[in-house]
């Protein structure tokens, strides 16, 4: 397969599992760091473009939890390839002015981010400079001179030393090989017939902790990023359907303008490396208990469309998905096609309120959705009114993400009063017993899922407002 | 305002002077930007190169009962494979003490102890193959925390005491007495760059290793131990460390040694990188502290007496504990007078890893206490925090220590005093006080807390360096020193030192890899003694290649030698100027020497291990700092909204870079005891093991209001351009962080009482520390 890296196109033959980062630095690019190999700490972020309506786009990602082969088709450019013969680009620049560095070990990572941001044309605002490096972690500076050296880069007048759209129009992704890149469904199911052992690979940034972290061996993988159907989302008369392949930064994009709740809950959800890579239809198959979109997929009364590789299609109500802790329904040959969210739940008041450690890039220890439905007119902001529907969902509380329909049915038909919430919360405390681990104790969390219960609905009554914490917390 | 100067690498010899106190950028700044600068793992790797891995304990405490490596011998890619019984030399790598063995031997003594080593094609063959070893144990009981380690009086080391005036008498006579307990958590390093050794077999047997170390010296040493041979014939070297913080000052060795005597063994070259969780499990952190403390009172807070038990937990071995713990002792003052004190250190002995150096070695665990009781006693009698600490400071006539030091320069009360102006801490206090009254769930928190730090390796031998200076017939200026760089500046402090002190340009000066070839038998950079110590060496070997070609000037111009000076790179005679470049050349063709070495010991100092008194610390570093958080009531989450700091660094050498130390210690301190949370299960496994479940502030934890100003005095004593040291000091300044947090908790008791709060103050704890306080009856 062939891909272009910093500028020259270049052919790769490599086993399935070997990372982008690994591939790099045998190559003669050190300039980019193993810093855990398990993308949490971005010094090995380099910038990744695709072609796009004629244009290249360039993301980010974590390279050490990418396979290379991932990558055919693309224009990866690491810290190397941003200089050049007129000087140090911006970003660099601004970097040694602001004093930006101190050990070094993480700049190029802080580089590439800063530098993908300035490609996008972002907005010079402090907000936007944590996000984009929000998964780029530095132990010396503080980071204030970082973000000093992103808001004076994004100032600045750039013009894209890195757009060359002729380079990526003779390559394509990679039809055979270690790692298959089929680009529609019908393409796919065939892979998955033809090697019915190897893994699906979305994002990869869960599958590829067993290669980096365990020592285990993937000698094939289907990709299923480049699959065109699951890249779409889709718009009926009463539903959204959201492609398994799309990414949690194209869902903060689609949902902006649709569900504050759930763009607020991105934001902290991974970072931006992996919200880059990461897609919507990994975090369900992987079937873990502290993934942050089952709870409000359950609120919205979402369903999961399967497909499996001889084609036969069935649906699955996501409060049905878990079995068991890291176990759905999903069967071998299947694979998640889309996700269809019912338009009108998006009119109801909704909540996602995330607790963890650490604001960004933490996994939830608890994490809590709640959709509420009253007889006032004014549905998205609630208001003193008789809930007239409920639904209430938990991660993080149980093997799997739970819905509580017990604590549902108690708040049916009521309005809500000092006793309402007594009442819900002494039966939460009784319907729930979740582990105490390194994230959080038991006790904790059952705590946390009170005063989440206690919160959303204080705030569908109108009894308090998102309180400033949550503004603060959320700005 | 800081200066922003860009040094261009490689700009040329001659442009333009600029030496002490300018803001240049790192020295390494533009290869940290374009990918340039060269780490341990970056170094082009030899054809035949072996990597290493370790099969690990996977109990906290037993005896090994068979270890069969057969299958681990055949697996792919494996060429050899070591236990103890392979160690030619002393298997004991311990820095100061003994018990660090390279590999274990019968008993195991925590998870992740490396049992066998194996060196294999890759490392990913090397991680595979450890997976086939069978090892059978048989289980010892473990002991796991400070609190069953003083139980069953288990130390690694005696315990120690400072003791000053008659205290029992002085607490139980007082008008109020404050007792409280706490147990603060240790630290992981998560330094970016992972531990990392390469060893280079040398045609006389011997090995030359390169390593990411704050101690080459050390590496060599214990590398030539192991291997039985002299130390001449191991060479060490570090150029750049990514990040080391305490953590690559002991516990690089281990990898240095085991990288060299499989170097030695198959003539071949080897790395030894530990991944991130590897790194995580089998190298020291900072210690866990379980603290109590008892202090007598005034009604108005004043302190009459202090009885305070630190125990530290040193985990299975020594490794640098004794002076740790000491210098939790020496801080547990912080910066306030104890007119009569019993301070007793524990060095508490578990099945876990060895803890280690870590930034502030000691003192913040020390200090943390005084704080803590700081807020209690003013709680107690009912005055602002501020004010009690105030009262509380060292002043003349109540300046000695515990330790029998006087306290000589006294500027904290002055710099409180500022900072709280500037800051406006009288305002906000009634602001917040106003706004928690009327807010149920979200209250605020303010803090402001000094730090008084000293300076000096208590250790006495270790306050001494090294340095090795040439000038070359080009007029270009080579330093080697004994210290290393971590990313705090010192190879750019150095190069400022010899530049001015040389009267030559900042640009004609190249600082290279720290090589114990070049400079032997160096201290650790550690103790935040960097540049107080080889600043000075560097000056030293500086002075005496200056006087030599004043000398020589001065007679091939027939005047005396008071009359040539050298400044902004030319030789200045009786008001001509000769070009700095043409009278190297000259000094050369005359036979000059132009190379010399420099040496410097910290005078003064002194110290008696027996007695507990003496004056260990050259001077004292000192600062302040103002936080304020907002805290939510139900769910214990919060945001540090606002940081002042106000530090002292003497006459700053470069205020870019001390700055920079100054806002990346306080935000690594706020880690400390907000987010990053040690836990180990109760087998004692370590489960905050990876970067997933150990959380570091990202950018988002820094407030966006967050200032830094430096105090500007000098250095009383004798230092180099009376200039103060910063690596570690500031990292203590985020108790305000701490104590601001413990502030919001308590105004749900309406300030009745300080909850008991551990650190870190994750934001589980301050759920409960709030809970703790909402059930105290108001009034």
């Amino acid at each position: 397969m062939k891909l272009v890296i910093n500028q020259q196109t270049v052919e790769v033959n490599a086993p399935a599992d070997r990372t982008a980062l690994q591939y790099l630095r045998a190559s003669g690019l050190t300039g980019t760091k193993e810093g855990c190999a398990s993308g949490d700490c971005g010094a090995c972020t380099v910038m990744v473009g695709e072609l796009k309506a004629g244009k290249v786009q360039f993301k980010t990602i974590n390279s050490c939890i990418v396979p290379i082969g991932q990558l055919a088709g693309t224009h990866v450019v690491t810290v190397e390839g941003l200089a050049d013969q007129s000087g140090l680009h911006p970003v660099q620049d601004e970097m040694v002015v602001c004093h930006g560095s101190q050990c070094g070990f993480c700049t190029p990572g802080f580089v590439m981010s800063l530098a993908a941001m300035l490609e996008n044309g972002d907005p010079a605002k402090t907000e936007t400079v944590q996000q984009g490096i929000s998964g780029n972690l530095c132990r010396c500076t503080g980071y204030r001179p970082i973000v000093q050296a992103g808001m004076n880069a994004l100032g600045r007048d750039y013009e894209s030393r890195l757009q060359d759209p002729g380079l990526l129009n003779d390559i394509k992704p990679a039809s055979s090989g270690s790692v298959q890149q089929p680009l529609n469904e019908s393409a796919l199911r065939a892979v998955m017939v033809q090697y019915p052992r190897a893994p699906l690979i979305a994002g990869g940034t869960d599958l590829m902790l067993e290669v980096t972290q365990r020592y285990q061996g993937i000698e094939r993988l289907i990709d299923v990023s480049r699959v065109k159907e699951l890249r779409l989302i889709t718009e009926t008369q009463d539903t959204y359907g959201i492609g398994a392949s799309v990414t949690y930064t194209e869902l903060e994009a689609f949902f902006a303008p649709r569900s504050p709740a759930l763009v607020s809950l991105l934001h902290r959800f991974g970072s931006r490396q992996i919200r880059n890579s990461g897609t919507i239809g990994g975090n369900l198959a992987n079937g873990s208990p502290i993934a942050d979109m089952p709870p409000i997929l359950i609120c919205w009364d979402a369903t999961l469309e399967l497909c499996s590789s001889s084609g036969q299609t069935r649906e699955v109500d996501i409060s049905e998905f878990y079995t068991g802790y890291r176990q759905t329904v999903l069967k071998a040959d299947e694979y998640i096609a889309g996700i269809r969210i019912p338009k009108r739940s998006l009119n109801s008041f909704t909540r996602c309120y995330k607790s963890s450690k650490r604001i960004e890039d933490d996994i939830s220890s608890v994490m809590g959705a709640f959709l509420f439905e009253g007889d006032s007119s004014n549905l998205l902001e609630g208001g003193g009114s008789k809930i007239t529907a409920a639904r209430i969902a938990f991660g993080g509380m149980a093997a799997t993400p739970v819905r509580l329909t017990g604590i549902e049915d108690r708040l049916v038909g009521k309005t809500v009063s000092e006793e309402l919430l007594t009442d819900v919360s002494e039966a939460l405390g009784e319907a729930m017993s979740p582990l105490t681990d390194v994230r959080a104790s038991a006790e904790y969390r059952t705590a946390m899922a009170r005063s989440m219960v206690v919160r959303a609905l204080n705030e569908f009554s109108g009894i308090s407002k998102p309180l400033v914490m949550e503004l603060e917390l959320h700005a | 305002m800081r200066k922003l100067t860009n040094n261009e690498a490689g700009a040329g010899v001659g442009s333009v002077t600029l030496g002490m106190g300018d803001s240049l950028a790192h020295e390494s700044a533009i290869k940290h930007v374009t990918g340039g600068a060269q780490y341990v793992d970056d170094i082009l790797e030899p054809a035949d190169l072996l990597h290493v891995a370790t099969g690990q304990s996977t109990i906290a405490h037993g005896r090994i009962k068979s270890l069969n490596l057969d299958a681990v011998r055949v697996a792919e890619g494996v060429v050899d494979v070591i236990t103890i019984k392979d160690v030619p030399g002393d298997p004991d790598v311990s820095p100061v003490y003994t018990g660090d063995m390279l590999l274990a031997s019968e008993e195991v003594v925590y998870i992740g102890q490396p049992i066998f080593a194996v060196a294999a094609i890759s490392l990913e063959l090397a991680k595979k193959a450890c997976l086939q070893a069978k090892i059978e144990y048989e289980v010892l009981e473990a002991v796991l925390t400070p609190q069953q380690a003083l139980a069953k009086a288990a130390f690694v080391l005696p315990t120690r005491s400072f003791v000053k005036g008659e205290v029992d008498q002085a607490i139980e006579s007082a008008a109020h007495v404050v007792e409280a307990e706490q147990f603060v958590r240790g630290q992981e390093h998560f330094y970016l760059e992972g531990q990392i050794s390469l060893a280079l077999p040398t045609e006389d047997g011997g090995v030359h290793v390169i390593s990411s170390s704050q101690h080459p010296s050390e590496i060599q040493k214990l590398v030539a131990s192991v291997l039985g041979l002299n130390i001449h014939q191991v060479q060490s070297e570090t150029r750049r460390m990514g990040g080391g913080f305490g953590g690559k000052e002991s516990q690089a060795a281990i990898l240095g040694c085991t990288a060299s005597l499989f170097a030695v063994r198959n003539r071949r070259s080897v790395k030894y990188r530990m991944p991130r969780q590897d790194d995580m499990v089998q190298t020291g952190k900072r210690h866990d502290f379980w603290n109590r403390y008892r202090a007598g009172v005034t009604d108005q807070g004043i302190i009459t007496g202090v009885q305070m038990e630190l125990a530290g937990l040193c985990g299975c071995t020594a490794d640098l504990s004794e002076g740790i713990v000491d210098r939790a002792m020496f801080h547990a003052d912080n910066a306030y007078y104890y007119p009569a004190a019993r301070i007793n250190g524990y060095r508490c002995k578990t099945n876990t890893v060895s803890n280690t150096a870590f930034r502030g070695f000691g003192g913040p665990k020390g200090m943390i206490a005084a704080e803590s009781m700081m807020d209690d006693i003013a709680r107690k009698v009912g005055r602002d925090p501020l004010d009690v600490r105030l009262d509380n400071l060292y002043a003349p006539g109540r300046d000695e220590t515990p330790y029998g030091q006087k306290i000589e320069q006294h500027m904290l009360r002055d710099m409180m005093e500022k900072l709280a102006d500037d800051a406006g801490y009288r305002d906000r206090r009634n602001a917040i006080s106003a706004f928690n009254k009327e807010n149920a769930d979200v209250r605020k928190g303010l803090a402001l807390t000094p730090i008084k730090f000293g300076i000096s390796f208590t250790s006495t031998h270790l306050n001494q360096a090294g340095a090795l200076l040439h000038i070359y017939t080009d007029g270009s200026v080579h330093i080697n020193h004994g210290g290393t760089e971590m990313g705090q500046g010192l190879y750019t402090k150095i190069a400022q030192v010899v530049a001015s002190t040389l009267g030559v340009s900042y640009e004609r000066v190249m600082v290279s890899s720290t090589r114990t070839d070049k400079v032997p038998n160096t201290s650790p950079t550690a103790a935040s003694a960097g540049t107080d110590l080889n600043g000075m060496a560097a000056q030293n070997a500086a002075q005496k290649i200056k006087r030599r070609l004043i000398e020589f000037v001065a007679s091939d111009s027939g005047v005396s030698s008071n009359e040539v000076t050298i400044e902004n790179d030319k030789v200045m005679v009786r008001g001509d100027a000769r070009s700095f470049d043409d009278v190297v050349k000259s000094a050369y063709m005359n036979r000059i020497q132009l190379s010399a070495t420099g040496f410097y010991k910290t005078p003064k100092i002194n110290f008696d291990k027996e007695t507990g008194k003496g004056h260990p610390f050259f001077y004292f570093a000192n600062g302040a700092a103002l936080s304020e958080v907002i805290v939510d009531g139900l769910t214990g989450e919060y945001r540090v909204s606002q940081v002042d700091i106000l530090h002292d660094v003497g006459n700053s050498i470069n205020p870019a870079i001390d700055i920079g130390q100054i806002e990346g210690g306080f935000v690594q301190g706020m880690g400390w005891l907000t987010t990053e949370e040690l836990l180990w299960d109760d087998t004692g496994r370590l489960i905050s093991n990876s970067p997933a479940n150990y959380k570091i502030p990202t950018a988002y934890d820094v407030p966006e209001k967050f200032s830094v100003q430096l105090y500007h005095e000098p250095n009383q004593e004798k230092t180099i351009y009376q200039s103060k040291a910063v690596g570690e000091p500031p990292l203590m300044l985020a108790l305000s962080v701490w104590c601001a947090l413990r502030d919001a908790a308590a105004s749900f008791s309406d300030y009745q009482i300080n909850p008991p709060m551990n650190a870190p103050a994750t934001p589980e704890e301050v759920y409960y520390a709030i809970n703790a306080a909402k059930e105290y009856p108001t009034k």
